[in-house]
């Protein structure tokens, strides 16, 4: 077994035993990276010489018996991640080069638990997007067969993590933007409850639904990282002062007597693709057999979904992308005028998906539509919400897809933005919600690309999520097979 | 009610985003597929519901009100596109 290919867990357990060195791990994972990300692409910035000393600290800090659950791990992060003194683009040529002058909340608790940060990862810009196309530097590809799309927002964290190109990564999930990549690239992918995590240094997209996540290459791995970097922080208002529980101490126990809810509008959809739908049967009858039984559920509002967060989640992009103004940080683009300088530079700065949401979100907010629009949408996603409510009185867990098709080609649907919003059904819900939602590997398509299996929980139950995916996880090899480099 | 070319040229004026002619052509196509789809929300009753402006039960958040240190000027001008001094540059406002 190479080094570049251990688990988070697998590394924390050789580091303490003093069999390897962090500085191993962090070379051969740096020369995966100089190996295959040529094809990918999923970096856009590589911080070798940071991440080597870093690893040389951490092999000081393993010598002096002082090892953290993360110490000496290579991780990499979705670059709208503020990272300190390392650019933070947004996947957007208007932050191209941006410098943050401090740290995310989530890369102090990363780095103070011992990691090494080696790159910073591909995205959609500003987030916005299910397919790393609309990344303003390059694309990504899927590591399963270079022609798809990996998924996004987080596709380049996905594909990092598939690829072993880092032990683990950090996302974000705005709509599914973790679930989703994670699905396409067969990986680990879990988006916590809205208030888990601090979004302090988070680049906002949707502030009220942007929560950040682990990609993992397998569910004790998602247990701790999660567990790392949750946990209330004074910086963001928005995170719960709740404690943070050891999420591996959920993993063991069985699932006997877990009750599973199958919400009936899922499984019903008109374009869940057949491949999709029976790895999926084929997962839920994996976890009858192991001891859970199911009960049929209702979210009778999921045909509203897609709508109402296409208002909510614009309407929240076009507020907060207005800082953008070539004034204090960013591009800037000369103009004779303050407005010109403004216009000019958003206009060049901004790419066509990102200013599509700005003007359908400014559009929601404006006056004489506000109600009509954003207001509406606003109480759907109360009526959302309540969905999810009365489904969790029936079950411990929702078990749906991910997706409602395996990967598709790079440039498919890149001229549909529509269709492209619709691909986000299953997991934009959850974000609506605030509910935890985890993606893990459930089967293959015969062509051989990766499906995923969709749990989502009720609030601040990302334990019960983890234990049924690490039981499923350990009944089926799906999260052992690697893509082919 | 259809959008219009006017309507996308009034709300990039209000999100400060200048548009070419093929731009709005584009956007008047996108935006009205978008619009319609979303149309789909009146088909729901939503009589007497209170609308989620964010999905946590937290209210106001407090915290003592204590100096702590923040940025220095030099940290916080460091990605300005033009700087003078301690200020940020912006052409003339006022004629």
């Amino acid at each position: 077994m190479e080094l570049y290919e251990l688990t988070v867990g697998q590394a924390a357990r050789l580091l303490r035993d003093r069999e390897i060195t962090s500085s191993d791990i962090t070379r051969a994972v740096l020369e995966r990276i100089e190996a295959c990300d040529g094809r990918i692409g999923a970096y856009l910035a590589v911080t070798a010489d940071l991440a080597l000393a870093q690893a040389a600290a951490a092999d000081q800090a393993i010598a002096r018996g002082a090892a953290g659950p993360l110490t000496g791990v290579p991780i990499a992060v979705k670059d709208l991640i503020c990272t300190a003194g390392v650019a933070t683009t947004c996947g957007s040529r208007i932050l191209e080069h941006f410098i943050p002058p401090y740290d995310a909340t989530v890369i102090r608790r990363i780095t103070d638990a011992g990691a090494v940060l080696v790159g910073k990862l591909n995205m959609d810009e500003f987030a916005m997007g299910s397919t790393c196309e609309h990344s303003a530097f390059q694309p990504t590809r899927n590591p399963w067969h270079l022609d798809l799309i990996p998924g996004g927002s987080s596709g380049g964290s996905a594909a990092a993590v598939s690829a072993d190109m880092c032990l683990a990564a950090l996302g974000s999930d705005t709509g599914g933007s973790i679930r989703q990549p994670a699905a396409h690239c067969g990986v680990v992918g879990l988006k916590p409850t809205y208030g888990r995590v601090s979004r302090y240094g988070l680049v906002a997209f949707a502030s009220s639904l942007d929560q950040i996540g682990p990609l993992t290459k397998d569910v004790t791995d998602s247990a701790l990282v999660l567990g790392a970097i949750a946990g209330h922080d004074p910086a963001d208002s928005t995170s719960v002062p709740r404690d943070v529980p050891d999420y591996t101490t959920f993993l063991e126990s069985g699932i006997k007597g877990m009750r599973l809810g199958l919400p009936r509008e899922y499984y019903g959809l008109d374009g869940l693709d057949g491949e999709v739908a029976a790895a999926v049967r084929a997962a839920v009858a994996k976890l009858e057999e192991m001891g859970a039984t199911t009960v049929e559920v209702s979210l009778p509002h999921t045909d509203y979904a897609v709508a109402a967060y296409y208002i909510i989640a614009p309407a929240e992009a076009s507020s907060n992308l207005a800082r953008y103004d070539g004034v204090k940080y960013g591009m800037r683009n000369p103009g004779k005028s303050l407005v010109e300088m403004y216009r000019r530079t958003r206009s060049a700065g901004f790419g066509a998906e990102v200013q599509r949401r700005i003007l359908i979100g400014t559009y929601c907010l404006s006056a004489g539509y506000y109600d009509a629009y954003y207001r509406k949408a606003s109480q759907v996603r109360t009526l959302i919400g309540r969905d999810f409510e009365e489904a969790f009185t029936r079950c411990d867990a929702i078990v749906a897809p991910v997706t409602p098709t395996a990967a598709f080609a790079i440039g498919e649907k890149v001229d549909d933005p529509l269709q492209m919003y619709l691909s986000d059904i299953f997991t934009l819900s959850a974000n609506m919600a605030g509910i935890p939602g985890l993606s893990v590997p459930c089967g293959f398509t015969a062509d051989g690309r990766p499906i995923g299996l969709q749990l989502l929980g009720r609030h601040f139950d990302e334990g019960t999520l983890l234990r049924l995916a690490y039981n499923f996880e350990q009944a089926t090899d799906f999260h052992r097979r690697k893509p082919f480099l | 009610m259809p959008i219009t070319r006017q309507d996308v040229i009034h709300v990039a004026n209000l999100a400060h985003l200048e548009l070419d002619s093929a731009a709005i052509d584009t956007h008047v196509t996108r935006l009205a597929e978008i619009l319609e789809y979303v149309a789909k929300l009146n088909e729901v009753d939503t009589a007497g519901v209170e609308p989620t402006r964010h999905a946590s039960d937290r209210t106001n958040a407090f915290r003592e009100d204590v100096p702590r240190p923040g940025l220095a000027p030099a940290q916080a001008l460091s990605n300005a596109p033009e700087r003078e001094g301690q200020q940020f540059v912006v052409p003339k406002i006022i004629g």
